[in-house]
């Protein structure tokens, strides 16, 4: 699973559309203009593209409004205000309690996240050990697995362990579902620097943790970044898991507080 | 990056004492590799690998949610979750909602790339509404949309009072209610997706296919279609994975009604082991189904996609 920095070789293209099968990975070319599907289909114009993304746009915008517009049934009857927010501050234990707990979720699964992926890329990347190719695919293997799957194990084991309705417990389980996607995202990040950097500083006398705190991290923070971002909001978004591992009001996060409300609505 | 690099390094290997140094380092490599390695091995073997055995163990076991391992119950369990009065019910639904989620979502993000596709201040308006749904999770759009598809508080009320329907009142009007929150929700971001494939086929392809005289049509067909292949298989399997593993909508959405039509194989799951039964020997069963199920429809999905592109 290696990716190897080869130049990329641009070949000539079969300027023939009767063998348009003919694949070829080319780089990408910035042509902001006029590419041919583009202008297939851009005749409808404005009124017809406006509406659509009126569509999109509808729900949100439909929403921000009603909630500070006076409607019977809510909590602001009449006239403009912010009733229900201050209704929804009080709801159950309160909107600051649901987001301090998601906020907790999703800092320690981005840290954790990231502190595993780092040490894990490193290893990928640099280093050749046994097994190490059969650890990478069982990473991987993990997408292939159903959420549920693994949760109504993990909620057993977890109550073993005593880390049955724990935020921690959540925070563990989204890490690992974060794994493949960010142990291959680092393991990539460390292939594009060139081994000549850390063997540098190795002759410099780096250990090669060394290598890894002064000079790697970094040449890798655009990886690092990107998974943190993608670790946050997939842990900041995620319902199923917490739905499963967290029972007790004072520890729901936001989108399970957020699916409670539904009982508020007829 | 900037840092200095030794520009002779890795063609010419000068003298003898980097070469021994590299070999050195390979060696107590293997060491220092496992070291690092072992965070990830850890939670792959304790929160992985584990958690998989076991399911395969509760599977085969007689396990109560309360009580715990209650011994051997082994063909019983997968008797018992094939028979569930729901399960072929869930397994026809899950299909169906994966099929028809599948083919619009990627027929209107891949029209949505096309439309965007050129940059253009309007263009760019556009693209950013189509994401901008992508931002919300899936939770809190569903409640959204509950609230949208009310017959009391929503902005359709009035009209369906008027024409005597309801969005989630049939089974049809719930299915179809709950494929446009998913499609209004993911659009935007499999729209990306196409986005950073249209944007890998060269323009040379395109003004060959216009000097041979192609029209609008048979260059999308035979042109980029093809080309875009690489795409549409990856967004294809991240699509069906998707919505074969559907639960969020469907739990906040339409909780499973009118009348259980739109209960899928995780809800089954879920419902099985917490919400009633609280059997988690025949929970693990249905997961354990499903996980070959998937395996089973990922593997097709690679091949089949793998074959077309060698042709």
């Amino acid at each position: 699973m290696s990716i190897d920095t080869e130049p990329t070789t641009t070949r000539a293209m079969v300027t023939d559309a009767a063998a348009p099968s003919t694949r070829e990975h080319r780089v990408a070319r910035k042509h902001p203009s006029a590419s041919f599907a583009g202008i297939a289909l851009r005749t409808p114009g404005w009124v017809l593209t406006g509406a659509l993304a009126l569509i999109f746009l509808y729900p949100l915008i439909w929403t921000a409004i009603s909630s500070v517009s006076p409607r019977a049934g809510t909590n602001q009857v009449d006239g403009w205000g912010m009733g229900n927010y201050a209704t929804l501050a009080n709801y159950q234990a309160g909107i600051w309690v649901y987001i301090g707990n998601s906020l907790f979720v999703s800092l320690l699964t981005v840290l954790l996240t990231l502190v595993i992926s780092l040490l894990g890329g490193y290893a990928f990347a640099r280093f050749r050990f046994p097994g190490k190719d059969a650890l990478f695919l069982a990473t991987l293997a993990i997408l292939m697995v159903p959420y549920a799957t693994l949760l109504i194990p993990l909620y057993v084991l977890l109550n073993i362990v005593g880390l049955s309705n724990s935020l921690v417990g959540v925070a563990l389980v989204l890490t690992m579902f974060q794994l493949p996607f960010s142990t291959f995202m680092m393991r990539i990040s460390f292939e594009s620097i060139p081994r000549e950097l850390d063997e540098a500083a190795m002759v410099d006398g780096c250990s090669t943790f060394g290598a890894l705190w002064r000079v790697l991290i970094p040449a890798v923070k655009p990886g690092l970044i990107t998974v943190g971002l993608f670790a946050f909001l997939a842990a900041w978004n995620d319902f199923f898991a917490p739905l499963i591992l967290i029972n007790d009001t004072n520890r729901m996060t936001l989108p399970l507080a957020v699916a409670n409300l539904r009982g508020q609505v007829q | 990056m900037t840092a200095t690099l030794h520009p002779a390094a890795p063609s010419a290997p000068p003298a003898a004492s980097p070469d021994t140094r590299r070999r050195r380092r390979r060696t107590h490599g293997a060491l220092a590799g496992w070291l690092y390695a072992t965070p990830t091995t850890l939670f792959v073997l304790l929160l992985f690998v584990l958690p998989l055995l076991l399911v395969l163990q509760m599977s085969a076991s007689d396990w109560p949610l309360l009580s715990g391992n209650q011994g051997l119950n082994f063909p019983e369990n997968y008797q018992d979750a094939v028979s569930n009065r729901f399960f072929w019910d869930s397994v026809v639904f899950t299909l169906k909602y994966t099929v028809l989620t599948t083919i619009i979502l990627l027929a209107l993000s891949l029209g949505l790339a096309l439309l965007v596709q050129e940059s253009s201040r309007w263009k760019g308006l556009l693209r950013t509404s189509f994401l901008i749904p992508s931002a919300l999770g899936l939770a809190s759009a569903s409640l959204l949309f509950y609230v949208i598809y009310s017959p009391i508080a929503g902005p359709f009320a009035d009209l369906m009072a008027s024409w005597g329907f309801t969005f989630l009142g049939t089974p049809d009007g719930a299915l179809w209610s709950t494929i446009f929150l998913i499609v209004w929700r993911y659009a935007g971001f499999y729209m990306l997706l196409m986005l950073v494939g249209l944007q890998g086929i060269s323009e040379d392809v395109y003004e060959a296919a216009r000097i041979d005289g192609a029209s609008r049509w048979q260059t999308f067909r035979d042109v980029t279609l093809p080309l875009l292949k690489p795409t549409l298989a990856l967004t294809t399997v991240l699509c069906v994975t998707g919505s074969l593993l559907a639960f969020e909508q469907f739990y906040i959405l339409t909780k499973g009604g009118p009348d259980n039509s739109t209960i899928t194989i995780v809800q089954l799951i879920y419902s099985v082991a917490f919400q009633g039964p609280n059997n988690l020997g025949v929970a693990g069963a249905l997961s354990v189904i499903v996980l070959l199920a998937l395996v089973v429809i990922n593997i097709a999905q690679i091949r089949a996609f793998g074959k077309k592109v060698e042709d």
